[in-house]
């Protein structure tokens, strides 16, 4: 058995596609005081075009570090990609030149941070940070890098942006800055969009309308994906097309939404959705909870890595990690019992024989 | 609980004062809580909810009658009335000293563990604080009173000696809670007490608020963001908007049956946890927020409001009650 997903073996339509971008047994590290903390561990995914790919954990799960690393982002020291491969159609952008990788940055791949106030910079116009995104990545006069700027400011629906384009960041709300962000983001075309927690900072009422905006614009450039990184369940339920549920550095779950929110196979999974008060949780009821807390990276326990906190922990999940088991229907779980449900039954046909 | 009331908000006014110029004068005033008048009553969980900018924490802040040293010129109009056995109280005319018994009735849980527990103290002496200053315990019956909380808290009463960065978010909210609890107050204001917390540690703290509530028949102001949160853990759910109150009542019928457009447009924006769920059928409000320094005119909704009438931007809608139960600040509902 391998550790990694394989894009084969599938029947769903969607996915009998080429991956645009395949990650392959990443593993992030950080050297600090006391150590090295593994931040990201031999982390497999594939993104398929015009999909929207969830990855979901908490924090200290490595799903940030492992969007900073596809972008090549990690601060280095302390940080360090150790291992892995990261396929742009095809191409390891690991092992391509810094220069290069700029150009794929913005370029190929769009990124929203969490914090617009801190992403964008504080001392230029919003105008001149757009054309800049444009001129790095095109050979246009600044006069068409200007209408370009204008233009990807319309789409994301800002108001007057002829006139916006000279103003600060400091004078946009949170939500229009967002916005900035992603026209910054789009202003070249890229058939990928990572978004990293692209609404936690904002109201909700803001977060809905530009979670509308990022689908909306997936939509009009077909075959474009986007991998929306977010602690919120409810966030990827109402976007997501898949799934990739992290904890500790590890994938322990993938699979469609569907599948993720209706049988969730891991029991990670299954503790994570039944805290959530939702609609048809009854008021004041005591609500399920996943017992102890979110481990630190920095001494990761032998065996599994949820197994401290598991309620089904049989002996094993303790002493031996388990792998990430595939199931029917490109389906993954990082679980012993998962594994040993499936292979129960052929255990069973061999010991017979 | 009961209907009895614990504490009265009567037309309760915050005004910030806006300072600039050269010489740093007053040259505007912000209407953080503008008219608000509601009741908690003894023994409930009212929520508070509203987005970043609608007053709600100013509410918690002058309940706790701490605003004035946290925003010098600020103006305070109405009463707050804090009901005792010998009659109420208008906690707005109390200045420290005479505010003291009180604030061992009134205690906080604050949104962010990171920032509310001092660092350079052990947990002992953080817990320890408040009984110091509001009881004459010795020293002796003081440790055991805060191993006991800790303990209530769901922590080790071995944790009295360790400082607070050695926990995790939820065992600092944990600690921050059991400070709050130390003097046996009656009333909880709870500024977004689980919002900084992953979900897999937010259901044990929601859980921890409710035992101690039935144990100790606490009254808890609950101010969030978090709808799903709010309805889980309140009975009554008052929504406020750019420092007005919209809409209170019930908390099942204000999550399942809102009625006034504010409320409606923000309960149909929360993300439910269903991919079955359908996002056509959510009313998306456009635009955003106006600036709480250059508010709308009338009903401070009307603005972004799709069912808005002319004379919307003319008279301030009063809180009237509709069939369902609650109250809310809308005639055209």
């Amino acid at each position: 058995m391998t550790d990694a997903i394989s894009p084969e073996a599938t029947d769903e339509p969607k996915t009998a596609t080429e991956p645009v971008l395949s990650v392959r047994d990443l593993h992030t590290h950080f050297r600090v005081e006391g150590g090295i903390a593994k931040a990201v561990e031999g982390v497999s995914f594939d993104l398929f075009p015009g999909e929207v790919l969830g990855i979901v954990g908490e924090s200290g799960s490595g799903k940030s570090v492992a969007s900073l690393s596809i972008m090549r982002l990690v601060p280095d020291p302390p940080g360090l990609i150790a291992k892995g491969e990261i396929l742009l159609r095809g191409r390891d952008l690991l092992k391509i030149p810094y220069e290069k990788m700029r150009k794929v940055r913005g370029g190929e791949i769009g990124m929203i941070f969490q914090e617009p106030m801190t992403a964008l910079n504080p001392v230029f116009t919003i105008g001149m940070q757009l054309t800049e995104a444009v001129r790095v990545h095109e050979k246009v006069s600044r006069a068409e890098a200007r209408d370009r700027a204008i233009e990807a400011m319309r789409q994301v629906g800002i108001p007057d942006p002829a006139e916006r384009l000279k103003d600060y960041p400091h004078q946009f709300s949170g939500g229009m800055r967002q916005r900035v962000m992603i026209a910054m983001a789009l202003i070249c075309n890229p058939s990928i969009l990572i978004a990293d927690e692209p609404t936690t900072a904002l109201d909700v009422t803001i977060q809905a309308q530009i979670l509308e905006l990022m689908l909306a614009m997936k939509e009009k450039k077909a075959g474009s994906s986007i991998i929306l990184i977010t602690h919120d369940l409810a966030v990827v339920a109402e976007t997501c097309d898949r799934v990739v549920v992290m904890y500790g550095g590890k994938i322990q779950e993938v699979g469609t939404v569907h599948q993720i929110f209706e049988e969730p196979k891991h029991p990670y999974t299954r503790g994570l959705l039944a805290s959530l008060p939702t609609a048809s949780t009854e008021r004041k009821s005591r609500l399920s909870t996943i017992p102890g807390n979110v481990p630190s990276i920095m001494n990761p326990a032998p065996g599994c890595r949820f197994s401290n906190r598991c309620p089904e922990a049989i002996d094993r999940c303790s002493v031996e990690e388990p792998v990430l088991h595939q199931l029917p229907g490109e389906r993954f779980s990082r679980c012993h019992l998962v594994e040993e449900e499936a292979l129960g039954q052929v255990d069973k046909e061999k010991a017979d024989v | 609980m009961s209907d009895q009331p614990l504490l009265e908000l009567r037309n309760l006014v915050v005004s910030y004062a806006v300072w600039g110029g050269v010489f740093r004068h007053k040259v505007g005033e912000i209407r953080a809580v503008d008219d608000i008048s509601l009741t908690l009553r003894s023994g409930e969980t009212l929520g508070l909810v509203g987005e970043s900018g609608c007053g709600k924490s100013t509410v918690a802040k002058t309940i706790l009658n701490v605003v004035r040293e946290m925003a010098p010129g600020v103006e305070l109009g109405g009463e707050i009335r804090y009901h005792r056995e010998r009659g109420a109280v208008n906690l707005l005319e109390l200045r420290q000293r005479a505010m003291r018994p009180f604030r061992r009735e009134i205690q906080m849980i604050f949104q962010d563990p990171f920032a509310s527990l001092n660092p350079r103290q052990t947990v002992g002496q953080i817990v320890d604080a408040p009984l110091r200053i509001h009881t004459n315990q010795t020293a002796k019956e003081r440790r055991e009173r805060i191993r006991w909380l800790l303990e209530r808290c769901g922590l080790q009463g071995s944790y009295i000696g360790r400082y607070p960065h050695e926990f995790s978010g939820g065992q600092r909210q944990r600690i921050g809670i059991a400070r709050a609890l130390a003097v046996n107050p009656k009333l909880i204001v709870a500024d977004e007490p689980v919002s900084a917390l992953d979900v897999s540690v937010q259901a044990q703290v929601i859980n921890l608020m409710q035992d101690l509530q039935d144990e100790f028949g606490l009254t808890y102001l609950f101010v969030a963001h978090d709808l799903s949160v709010v309805h889980h853990i309140a009975d009554r759910i008052a929504v406020m908007y750019l420092g007005k109150l919209v809409e209170i009542g019930e908390a099942d019928a204000v999550y399942h049956h809102p009625k006034h457009p504010y409320s409606k447009a923000l309960l149909s924006a929360v993300p439910q946890p269903d991919p079955n769920r359908s996002r056509a059928k959510r009313q998306l409000l456009e635009g955003e927020i106006p600036s709480p320094l250059n508010k709308p005119s009338g009903c401070v909704f009307h603005t972004r409001c799709p069912i808005a009438e002319p004379d919307c931007s003319i008279k301030v809608p009063p809180l009237e009650p509709k069939e369902s139960g609650q109250e809310a600040a809308c005639p055209y509902v």
